[in-house]
């Protein structure tokens, strides 16, 4: 695992991602570092299934309203899966409107588990096709911020975020 | 088709960002390709999954058409434009939809479906800042994944800033984009229907692939609360596993992108709640997900396509556009010369002809070359050149046009039906070259006599400022028959294949080659033999060229078979034997020459790996520039020649433009004399730059030696001419 977190991180690098890394306990504060004001979050407790994993206590505004939505900066979401070879993530639109929070913003910031990083899109398609063939969900495969070069160069930030953070929760 | 004058008018006002643009999109390609170590199993993978599913589409269709409906969408399957269109018109209107936002989709400009909605009275906004650009500017797209590609910077900043007037008016890329975001955000947040199209379909799960960077087509679906996507029949595939192979190639051979910002795997209807985004109350997770999806499967020709032997392999096609990029013609005059009414590159000719018909694909198809520089970037493996000369030749029988007194006897070809006559004459080049050898330097004279290059002008259209090739007296077959062979205890024996120039035209370099490979032991002959049906075929005269193709088979397939090596000096003759026969030959026929023949080059490499004693070739200590094949680096056999020369202590410095631009008889026809120079003019600038200035220079293809020659001062010659000094 320790080569795909490598691999990952390396080509995080390469498509213009920041990385940071966080323990589960010190998660919150780490979050609050991460975001910049004003931030909007989908609560991650249910999705990880990980208590700690919590907005509450935090600058972020979980669950927000479309109006906040509209005002903020930053969007805190998960994502289901990174991918070592190439620098994406998985990210599965719920009915928190995680689709909303992490493409109507300047800032992504997706919380990944260590836990969850493949080591290359191969492997990731059959996990994402295992995941919706059993449930009809949807997967968004992002990598990078949004871009555009039909301006006449290429700028970062066309209609989705112009930013992207990856915050990655170390495994046990 | 695109007159002289319209192509010089396109180059010079979209020449430039054109130019640009694809060849940094094609550097890209190679660059991205070349990291990813599975790129041929990858390619295979994508073929594979193609040929099947396009063979088992009924079957797909109807899995797809019940998976969806389970999903809670609805499918339309629609004979045409005009069905397709009149079923969206219909969403719309029960949505009671005042605007329409789209992300970009070809098929979707295919049905013109937002001039239908347009009528209706619906707002159609374009997501896509490329497409957006168009709409504002009334223009059609230059390129099928980069729209705009044909407008500069300025010219789009100059749009804007005449359209909307803002308070400071936009300069920068950044500035422009960031103003498109902002007033497309607006637009997208009001609308009540989002249109899409889709890469690929997963039959099993309803699950649509969508290919963006921008975050436009995520906008489109989820800020509005009904989905239409659009998509051509071709592109089902069986499950969400298959879209594997594709996601890795179609943004590294498309623009070079390893991958695109956004590869949305949507399983419509979308969890996502559809909000009001004015509302500050309640929370985005509390409003419902109230969503209808309807997904328009497009026939318009493609089931009809399927059936057709020769242009089914377009349905392969994953529009990634590839083929414009790799393109020397297209990276000078783009997608507004090289394009139908909807797509554009070498595959449009196949895109065009099944759904426009003949007719359009007529329009710009002679564009194509069959340089098959785009045969190696098809992720799909699609033999692009030759849906080319399919559709040529379809379009020579359509045309009845009565055979002129003055070249009827120049073409004793196979065609039945009215071949244009220019088409005929280049055709029947061989014809034309046993004449010319016949009566030189009568023929010489005549060719360059003044009366004559305006008869020529008028009757078949070839450029008065291209200089003809001159016709030697003595072909090489002639005269090797009055030598005797220098070499007595042979190593190998081989045949010299005598092809079209260099038996009449260029005698010096089949000369060269007949030594230098007595010097490294082999035992040659030249005997005659007809010429390989490249002429007649790059016409688009198939009937011709099989004939052609048959008779070399039949006079060199007992030289294999008598132990002898086939050698060709050639390129574009030795591609025939080695790809375009496999179509004209049986399996057996075509293996056995494929197999048993070399290009001079690679086979002189082959004699000096297996320690042929070179004490015969010179050695030196010079350094040359060498441009090598179109379609010799196709088949990949650029490095030999340089290997060899580097082996004799040449220092040699390789162009790396895709073609020279002269493509055997186009450079020659008056309405491509210029586009042909100007593609020829990349080459020219390598040839010149530092350090390779000083070079002489050598070139292994005919038109490639004639096209150097007509730009530059120095006198190309075949690498083979090197090995004999």
């Amino acid at each position: 695992m320790a080569t795909a977190r490598s691999s990952f991180e390396s080509s995080l690098e390469d498509v213009g991602v920041s990385v940071t890394s966080v323990e589960t306990a010190s998660f919150r504060e780490q979050l609050d570092e991460t975001v910049t004001p004003p931030a909007v979050g989908v609560p991650l407790e249910e999705a990880f299934d990980e208590p700690s994993l919590s907005l509450a206590d935090t600058s972020v505004t979980g669950d927000p309203t479309p109006a906040t939505l509209r005002e903020a900066t930053t969007g805190v979401t998960g994502a289901q899966l990174g991918i070592g070879d190439y620098g994406s993530l998985a990210l599965t639109p719920t009915d928190r409107a995680s689709e909303l929070v992490s493409l109507f913003v300047d800032r992504h910031v997706a919380v990944l588990r260590e836990s969850d990083i493949v080591p290359d899109m191969d492997t990731a398609i059959e996990t994402v096709h295992d995941e919706i063939d059993r449930t009809g969900h949807s997967v968004i495969l992002a990598t990078g911020p949004s871009a555009t070069a039909d301006m006449g160069a290429l700028v970062t930030g066309a209609h989705g975020p112009r930013d992207v953070h990856v915050l990655i929760v170390d495994g046990e | 088709m695109a007159t002289a004058n319209e192509l010089r008018e396109l180059m010079r006002t979209e020449g430039a960002a054109v130019e640009t643009n694809t060849q940094a999109f094609n550097e890209g390609r190679y660059e991205s390709v070349s990291d990813l170590e599975e790129y041929e199993e990858l390619k295979r993978e994508a073929r594979a999954t193609k040929e099947d599913a396009i063979e088992r589409l009924p079957e797909l269709l109807d899995q797809l058409t019940e998976t969806v409906e389970e999903n809670g969408g609805t499918v339309y399957l629609a004979d045409d434009a005009a069905d397709a269109n009149a079923y969206i018109r219909s969403v719309a209107d029960e949505r009671d939809a005042e605007r329409v936002v789209k992300s970009k989709s070809m098929t979707s400009e295919e049905l013109d479906v937002n001039e239908a909605l347009a009528a209706d009275g619906v707002d159609v906004v374009e997501t896509d800042l490329g497409e957006w650009v168009l709409q504002i500017a009334d223009e059609a797209p230059s390129h099928i994944v980069a729209p705009a590609i044909h407008k500069s910077r300025d010219a789009i900043a100059d749009l804007f800033n005449e359209r909307f007037d803002p308070e400071t008016p936009l300069e920068t890329a950044q500035e422009l984009t960031h103003f498109a975001r902002e007033t497309l955000g607006e637009r997208i947040l009001d609308a009540e229907v989002g249109l899409t199209g889709a890469n690929f379909i997963a039959a099993e799960t309803g699950t649509m692939a969508l290919v963006t960077s921008e975050g436009n087509a995520r906008k489109t679906v989820a800020a509005t609360d009904t989905h239409i996507a659009v998509a051509g029949v071709e592109k089902i595939v069986p499950t969400v596993a298959d879209f594997h192979p594709f996601i890795e190639l179609i943004g590294r051979s498309g623009t070079g992108q390893d991958i695109t910002s956004y590869v949305s795997l949507l399983t419509p209807p979308l969890e996502t709640p559809v909000v009001d985004f004015s509302d500050d109350t309640t929370p985005i997770s509390a409003f419902d997900a109230d969503r209808e999806f309807h997904l328009v499967l497009v026939d318009n020709g493609r089931l009809a396509m399927r059936e057709d032997d020769q242009l089914r392999e377009t349905l392969y096609c994953i529009r990634c556009s590839a083929c414009s990029n790799s393109c020397a013609n297209f990276q000078s005059v783009g997608g507004h010369a090289f394009g139908g009414e909807t797509y554009s590159g070498g595959i449009a000719t196949g895109w065009e002809a099944g759904i426009e018909g003949l007719d359009v694909a007529g329009e710009f198809n002679d564009l194509c070359t069959g340089c098959t520089r785009c045969v190696n970037a098809c992720p799909v493996g699609i033999d692009i050149p030759w849906i080319n000369t399919v559709v040529r030749d379809r379009r020579n029988r359509e045309r009845e046009e009565p055979a002129e007194w003055l070249v009827d006897g120049l073409t004793p070809d196979e065609e039945d039906e009215g071949a244009p006559l220019q088409k005929r004459f280049f055709g029947n080049f061989e014809t034309v070259a046993k004449l010319g050898s016949a009566t030189a330097p009568l023929s010489n004279w005549f060719a360059d006599a003044d009366l004559s290059r305006r008869l020529m002008a008028r009757l078949l259209d070839i450029d008065p400022r291209r200089e003809l090739p001159t016709f030697e007296r003595e072909t090489l077959v002639e005269w090797f028959a009055d030598r005797e062979s220098t070499v007595s205890d042979p190593e190998r024996r081989a045949v010299l294949y005598p092809d079209l120039y260099t038996n009449h035209v260029q005698v010096d370099r089949g000369k060269a080659a007949v030594e230098v490979l007595e010097a490294l032991g082999v035992d040659v002959v030249v005997p005659p033999v007809p010429s390989s049906g490249r002429a007649p075929l790059s016409q688009g005269m198939v009937s011709t060229a099989t004939d052609h193709a048959t008779r070399v088979a039949e006079t060199l397939n007992p030289h294999i078979e008598a132990g002898r090596d086939i050698v060709v000096i050639e390129p574009s003759d030795y591609a025939m034997f080695q790809r375009e026969y496999e179509k004209f030959l049986d399996e057996a026929t075509f293996t056995e020459l494929a197999d048993g023949s070399y290009e001079v080059l690679e086979y002189v490499y082959g004699l000096l790996e297996n320690g042929a004693d070179t004490s015969a070739l010179p050695d030196v200590d010079a350094e040359v520039a060498y441009h090598s094949h179109c379609q010799q680096r196709t088949l990949g056999l650029e490095p030999y020649t340089v290997a060899v020369l580097e082996d004799r202590g040449y220092d040699v410095s390789t162009s790396d433009v895709e073609c020279c631009g002269m493509a055997g008889s186009f450079g020659y026809k008056s309405d491509y004399y210029e586009l042909s120079m100007d593609v020829g003019e990349r080459l020219r600038e390598q040839l010149q730059d530092d350090g390779v200035r000083g070079r002489p220079v050598v070139a292994s293809g005919t038109s490639c030696l004639e096209q150097i020659d007509a730009l530059l001062e120095r006198q190309p010659r075949h690498p083979v001419e090197l090995l004999v000094e």
